[in-house]
């Protein structure tokens, strides 16, 4: 599956593409496979989004996992400051993430 | 330290509004990303793997409390509270809002700072030696000389969009604290036999993917010809570095394909040129700047003896304390790398302790030491125990500079975009392994420098061992390199073999920490001894 990313302007926040909106939580992000150059000139025009694009990712445990450990950290947080990630109660996210 | 005059002040100021203009039309979308990227990345703002990033220049690494207050607030104010001293003697910040961007600009420029030229092809900030005005080795203070050019290339209207970005370093020891040598241009203050000053200027040197060490082609510049001479060597490279390969694009690059002796050549011929152009600033300009580089008013006849009796107390002054040119008197480095922690970080808290530790024991100077550590450059020995307790209460008073605890590492994979694998985490295990083995103090001296990608941000060519960060199909795998050094005895490292996992390269480097344990002649230093007996013991250990 393809899932589409890129930073929140204002912000600069990672967002994944929800099908209809951008959520900062990767487990929201929708296959957008085929249809991802579209949507990404469509919302970065829009500047709902900036500088998106495309990674490949497998579901796991019922949600989109990235492929690359790259995304993973993007979409989590640095894996060295646990209490900084989007899910700093989880003491087993770092298996998700390496 | 340097005081802006009117002139600095005023261009820092226009500086703030143009990029609150730029940013506010890039929010309103009347610019383009493309658009607006490079007029964000001439004032440090960088996109990263989580946010913004942030990157403040400190002009050689020198601040004074007032400042380190104003990094604590916009850490504390605009930041997660806490900031990363960065091997260019820089401060980032890692999760920075675009619309908020100009504030902090404005709020840098209230204490005299800014974040201009720390990206961009253009001439970044200039480093030097941490131990400027306080070194007993060094036959002047180089700051003024680094204010000097700081001053002549900020918006250089010619070497603003060079072939690509342009590190110069200015020391004045023979000891280099500085890599100065792994510089585009490192330039040493040095005195001839007539006791008259003069620049050695060294081009062509860098880490990255193409490591070089730059040769020396003028041992001695006339430092009244310092500013035409820089202008001379950035000239040929303006004019003839490549732009058509951004991974040829650097000036070592140049160097090394025209030869030192003809690229030395043209410089000379350009630099004969410049002569009559008016480039050099009036000598008045330089004293005006040394002015502000003055001596502080040590105390005469302050203790030279300290009480040692209490055992962590007389090690950490060991280790962490260096001698200074006034009696009684030494440099204090307060190490931002506690065992299992993460190099070169520091809450707002710690910046607001330094800050204050620095005005009431060091004349209110810092400096940022390119290892990622902070240093209070004059500290009385009377002192030494009121300071050490304070940093210790605060967990800055690790004992472990130049030991394999005192690691360098680039933000990596945690942080970096351009990065491939992380590199903290690394550093992280092995300053606990060594420190639980105990086996830290028994190394001596060994600098272990950790890059998490070719860019070597992290000096990777230049730790006696060195760890490079690969991506292997996705997945992180570590190079060891061994010999490098970035000081005056300088030299690039060498890849041991086939790279190791996460795990793995921390047991490789205390295999190899155990050949030199095996190896070591008396006095002996890892690099020295790797350098008596060459790679193959260490290969032989790692691979059998």
């Amino acid at each position: 599956m393809r899932l589409l990313t890129g930073n929140d302007l204002k912000t600069g926040a990672v967002t994944w593409w929800t099908g209809s909106d951008w959520s900062i939580h990767v487990e929201d992000a929708a296959d957008v496979t085929g249809g991802e150059d579209e949507i990404a000139r469509r919302e970065e025009a829009a500047r709902r989004v900036n500088s998106p694009y495309a990674v490949d990712a497998e579901m796991h445990e019922g949600s989109p996992r990235p492929s690359h450990i790259k995304e993973r950290v993007r979409a989590l947080g640095p894996t060295v400051r646990p209490d900084l990630t989007l899910k700093p109660a989880d003491p087993d996210i770092g298996n998700w993430v390496i | 330290m340097y005081k802006y005059d009117s002139y600095d002040q005023a261009m820092v100021d226009a500086r703030v509004e143009e990029f609150r203009d730029q940013a506010r039309r890039r929010l309103e979308g009347k610019l383009t990303e493309d658009q607006f990227k490079p007029l964000r990345l001439m004032n440090g703002l960088y996109l990263q793997l989580h946010a913004y990033m942030l990157r403040v220049a400190i002009p050689y690494g020198t601040l004074d409390s007032r400042q380190m207050h104003a990094l604590a607030d916009i850490a504390e104010k605009y930041d997660r509270g806490y900031g990363h001293f960065t091997t260019r003697q820089n401060i980032q910040y890692n999760w920075i809002r675009l619309e908020e961007a100009a504030d902090i600009l404005a709020d840098l420029a209230k204490v005299e700072m800014h974040a201009i030229q720390t990206s961009g092809n253009c001439i970044r900030n200039i480093s030097s030696d941490h131990f400027a005005g306080a070194a007993a080795d060094e036959v002047a203070d180089p700051r003024p000389y680094a204010e000097l050019l700081r001053q002549w290339s900020s918006f250089h209207p010619e070497f603003s969009y060079l072939p690509r970005k342009f590190k110069i370093a200015v020391i004045a020891s023979d000891t280099d604290r500085a890599a100065m040598r792994l510089h585009d241009i490192g330039i040493q203050i040095v005195q001839n036999e007539a006791g008259e000053l003069g620049a050695a200027f060294y081009v062509g040197g860098g880490m990255g993917r193409t490591p070089m060490i730059a040769p020396c082609i003028n041992s001695f510049v006339p430092l009244d010809q310092l500013v035409t001479y820089s202008e001379a060597c950035l000239r040929v490279y303006n004019r003839y570095g490549r732009r058509d390969n951004k991974y040829k694009a650097r000036i070592k690059i140049l160097v090394h394909e025209l030869g030192a002796e003809e690229y030395t050549r043209q410089v000379e011929e350009e630099f004969a040129h410049l002569l009559d152009q008016g480039v050099e600033p009036p000598l008045a300009e330089l004293e005006r700047i040394k002015a502000y580089f003055e001596d502080p008013l040590f105390e005469a006849g302050t203790p030279e003896t300290i009480d040692r009796s209490d055992p962590d107390f007389a090690l950490w002054v060991d280790r962490n304390t260096v001698p200074h040119k006034e009696a009684g008197y030494v440099a204090a480095v307060i190490s931002l790398k506690p065992v299992g922690g993460i190099p070169g970080d520091a809450t707002a808290e710690q910046m607001r302790l330094m800050a204050d530790l620095a005005k009431d024991y060091s004349f209110d100077e810092l400096r940022v030491m390119h290892t990622q550590n902070v240093v209070l450059p004059h500290v009385r020995k009377a002192d030494l125990h009121a300071l050490w307790t304070a940093l210790d209460e605060a967990g800055l008073g690790s004992p472990n500079l130049d030991t394999i605890e005192d690691i360098i590492a680039c933000p990596g994979l945690d942080y970096c975009s351009l990065a491939n694998a992380r590199s903290i985490p690394i550093a992280q295990k092995i300053s606990e392994r060594f420190a639980e083995t105990g086996k830290t103090a028994t190394l001596g001296q060994l600098k272990l420098k950790i890059s998490g990608c070719i860019n070597a941000c992290g000096h990777h060519h230049a730790g006696h061992i060195g760890i490079l960060g690969v991506d292997r199909k996705g997945v992180e795998n570590y190079q060891l390199l061994l010999g490098g050094s970035e000081a005056e005895d300088v030299s690039l490292a060498k890849i041991t073999g086939p790279g190791f996992d996460e795990n793995g390269i921390v047991d490789a480097v205390e295999t190899v920490t155990s050949v030199y344990e095996r190896e070591r002649q008396d006095g002996e230093r890892f690099l020295d001894t790797y350098r008596r007996i060459g790679m193959n013991p260490f290969k032989e250990a790692l691979y059998g």
